[in-house]
C-alpha cells in the first residue's frame, strides 16, 4: 500500500469508544454510588470518632480509682481517709492521692439530693487516686497497700463500669464497619446488575468485537474501566458531600456541642480519599467477575 | 489494491486452511441443518458457496469462525483441531481470519473508519500504525469521503463495502464472506471481487457463500452446493493455478 502523505499530516484520529454510553442509565447508578459512598463515608468517619470515643471514655476510667475508707473505732473518718491517701501516694503506679472532704462530698451530692439534708447524712470517707497513665497500679495492689498500713478499705477501680463502655463502644464500632461492608457488598451488587444489564442491551456488540478477536478478557476490561471510572467520580461526589456534613458538624458542634459524645476529627476526612477509591475497585472487581462469568457462560 | 502484508507470515502451504470432517448441526441437538460435511479448503484456494436459502450455508460459515459448535465431526483450521478449543484460545485463531456477515455486524457507534480500524485496534496496533492502511481502504471501496459516518447514515451498498474493508484491513489468512455482494451494484460488485481475487493471488483462502451460481466461472473459482445437509463440489477451485486443490479433492 503506497503512502499517502495526506494523511500523514493530519491529526490522528481519536479513536472512539468501543463500548456506546448509555447516558441516562448511567446517570441513575452514578447517583446511585453517590449515595452508597456518602452514606459508607459517614459510616467509616463514625466507625472511627466511635473507637475514638471509647478510647477516651475508658482511658479516662483507667486512670482514676476511687477508696472508701472505713474508718476504726479509735480514729475519726477525715484522718482514715488522710492515712489511706498517704499510704497510696507513696504505692508504685499512683500520681497522686487526695482525701475527698466533706464539703467536696457534699458537692457531688447536692444535685441529687438537695442541700437541706446534706449536714444530717452519714458520707462515705473517700480518696480519689489519679493512677500513672502507662503503668496504672492494680486494685489489689492498692488493697494489699491499705491492708499493710492497719486500715479498712475498698477500692473500686471502675472496672465495671470500663467494661461496660468499652463494650458499648466496641458495639457501635462493630456497628459501623458491618454498614460499611453493607454498603461495599451493595454497591458490587449494583455494579453487577449494571454490568449484566448493560451486556444484555449490547449483546450484538460483544459478539461483533468477539467476532473481531476480542478476548472475553478485553471485553471485560471495557467494562470495568467504564463503571470503574463511574464509581470514582460518583464515589467522590458522594464521599465530597459526607466529608463537608462532617465538617458542618464539627465546626457547629465544636467542643461543647455533638462532637465531645462522638469526638470527630478533620483528619477523619481522609475518609473520603479512600471511600471513592475503594468504591471504584468494587466497581472494577464486580464488572470484571461479572463480565467473564456472563461471557464464559456461568453467569 | 490497497492490500499490503501487515505482518510477516510464513503460513505452511501444504496444510488445510479448513478441513471438514464427517460435521453434523443442528439448533434443535439433532444435526439438522448439516449432515455429514466433509470439506477440504487447501491453502490459497478459492470456493464459492451455493444453495438455496436456508440450506444452512450461513451456519456453515458460523462453525468455521467458532461462533457454534458442531454436534458430531471434526473441524481442524490452520492444521489445528478446533473442534474442542477452549475458549480462551478462540481469540487468536479469529485473528487470523476475515469475515464479512450477511448482515453486516458493524457497530453503528463507531465511524466508518473506526469500524474498519477495529480488528487492528483489538490484535493492539496503535493508531498511527493503522491510520494509513484504514484510510487507504477506505478510499479503495469508494467511502473516501465517508471517513467520519456512522453506519446508520450509510447506504446498504456502503455498509456492505465498510464490512468488506474490516474483514480484509488485516490481511487475512483465511476469509469467509457470506453474501459479500447482495447489496451493492453490479460494477462495485465485480470491483469487490477483485478484491477477493488479488487477496487470493496472494495467497488467502477464500470461501464465499453466494446465490449466484455463475460467479464460479467468471472468476475460475471451485464451487459447491449445500442442499438438505448436505455439501457436494461441483467444481474444483482453479484460481490461482499455483494453488491447487488439494489431491483429495476440494469437497470429500
Amino acid at each position: 500500500m503506497s503512502a499517502n502523505p495526506s494523511v500523514i499530516r493530519k491529526p490522528l484520529p481519536v479513536p472512539g469508544t468501543l463500548l456506546p454510553r448509555e447516558r441516562s442509565g448511567e446517570r441513575w447508578l452514578a447517583a446511585v454510588i453517590a449515595v452508597l459512598c456518602f452514606l459508607a463515608t459517614l459510616s467509616a468517619i463514625g466507625a472511627l470518632a466511635a473507637d475514638r470515643a471509647a478510647h477516651g471514655w475508658a482511658g479516662e476510667l483507667r486512670g482514676e480509682a476511687t477508696v472508701q475508707v472505713r474508718p476504726r473505732v479509735d480514729e475519726s473518718g477525715p484522718t482514715a481517709a488522710a492515712r489511706a491517701a498517704e499510704t497510696l501516694s507513696a504505692v508504685q503506679g499512683v500520681e497522686e492521692a487526695y482525701a475527698l472532704d466533706r464539703k467536696a462530698s457534699e458537692r457531688l451530692l447536692a444535685p441529687w439530693v438537695g442541700e437541706a439534708v446534706l449536714p444530717d447524712l452519714p458520707l462515705p470517707h473517700l480518696v480519689v487516686v489519679r493512677l500513672d497513665e502507662k503503668h496504672p497500679a492494680s486494685a489489689p495492689t492498692l488493697s494489699r497497700a491499705l491492708a499493710e498500713a492497719g486500715l479498712d478499705a475498698s477500692v473500686d477501680d471502675h472496672s465495671l463500669w470500663r467494661g461496660e463502655v468499652e463494650r458499648a463502644a466496641g458495639i457501635v464500632t462493630v456497628l459501623a464497619i458491618a454498614a460499611f461492608v453493607l454498603i461495599a457488598g451493595a454497591t458490587a451488587a449494583v455494579i453487577a446488575y449494571a454490568t449484566r444489564a448493560g451486556m444484555a442491551a449490547q449483546a450484538d456488540i460483544i459478539e461483533t468485537l468477539s467476532l473481531n478477536g476480542a478476548s472475553d478478557g478485553h471485553v471485560a476490561g471495557l467494562y470495568q474501566a467504564r463503571f470503574g471510572k463511574l464509581a470514582l467520580s460518583a464515589g467522590v461526589a458522594g464521599a465530597v458531600m459526607a466529608g463537608l456534613a462532617m465538617a458542618l458538624l464539627r465546626l457547629l458542634g465544636g467542643e461543647a456541642g455533638l462532637t465531645p459524645a462522638l469526638p470527630v476529627r478533620f483528619s477523619d476526612l481522609l475518609a473520603i480519599v479512600v471511600c471513592p477509591v475503594l468504591a471504584a475497585v468494587t466497581a472494577i472487581l464486580a464488572a470484571r467477575f461479572t463480565a467473564l462469568a456472563k461471557l464464559s457462560g456461568r453467569g | 489494491m490497497p492490500i499490503q502484508e501487515r505482518r510477516p507470515t510464513a503460513p505452511n502451504k501444504d496444510i488445510d486452511v479448513v478441513r471438514l470432517r464427517g460435521l453434523g448441526f443442528g439448533y434443535d441437538d439433532r444435526p439438522s441443518v448439516l449432515r455429514d460435511v466433509n470439506l477440504i479448503l487447501p491453502h490459497g484456494s478459492f470456493h464459492f458457496l451455493t444453495g438455496p436459502s436456508g440450506a444452512g450455508k450461513s451456519t456453515l460459515l458460523r462453525l468455521m469462525t467458532l461462533g457454534e459448535r458442531p454436534q458430531t465431526g471434526r473441524i481442524s483450521l490452520f492444521g489445528q483441531d478446533v473442534t474442542q478449543i477452549p475458549r480462551s484460545a478462540i481469540p487468536a485463531m479469529r485473528q487470523r481470519m476475515g469475515v464479512v456477515f450477511q448482515e453486516f455486524r458493524l457497530l453503528d457507534h463507531l465511524s466508518a473508519f473506526d469500524n474498519v480500524a477495529l480488528p487492528l485496534r483489538l490484535n493492539g496496533e496503535r493508531p498511527r500504525d493503522y491510520v494509513q492502511d484504514v484510510a487507504e481502504m477506505l478510499r479503495w471501496v469508494g467511502l473516501g469521503g465517508r471517513f467520519e459516518a456512522l453506519p446508520p447514515s450509510l447506504s446498504g451498498g456502503e455498509k456492505q463495502r465498510l464490512a468488506i474493508a474490516r474483514a480484509v484491513i488485516t490481511r487475512p489468512r483465511l476469509i469467509l464472506a457470506d453474501e459479500p455482494t447482495g447489496s451493492v451494484d453490479r460494477a462495485m460488485g465485480e470491483k469487490l471481487m477483485r478484491l477477493f481475487v488479488s487477496l487470493n493471488k496472494l495467497g488467502a483462502t477464500i470461501l464465499i457463500a453466494t446465490h449466484d451460481e455463475d460467479m464460479a466461472e467468471r472468476y475460475g473459482a471451485g464451487l459447491l452446493r449445500l442442499e438438505d445437509g448436505y455439501l457436494r463440489q461441483l467444481v474444483p477451485s482453479q484460481r490461482p493455478p499455483e494453488h491447487q486443490p488439494h489431491p483429495e479433492g476440494a469437497a470429500v
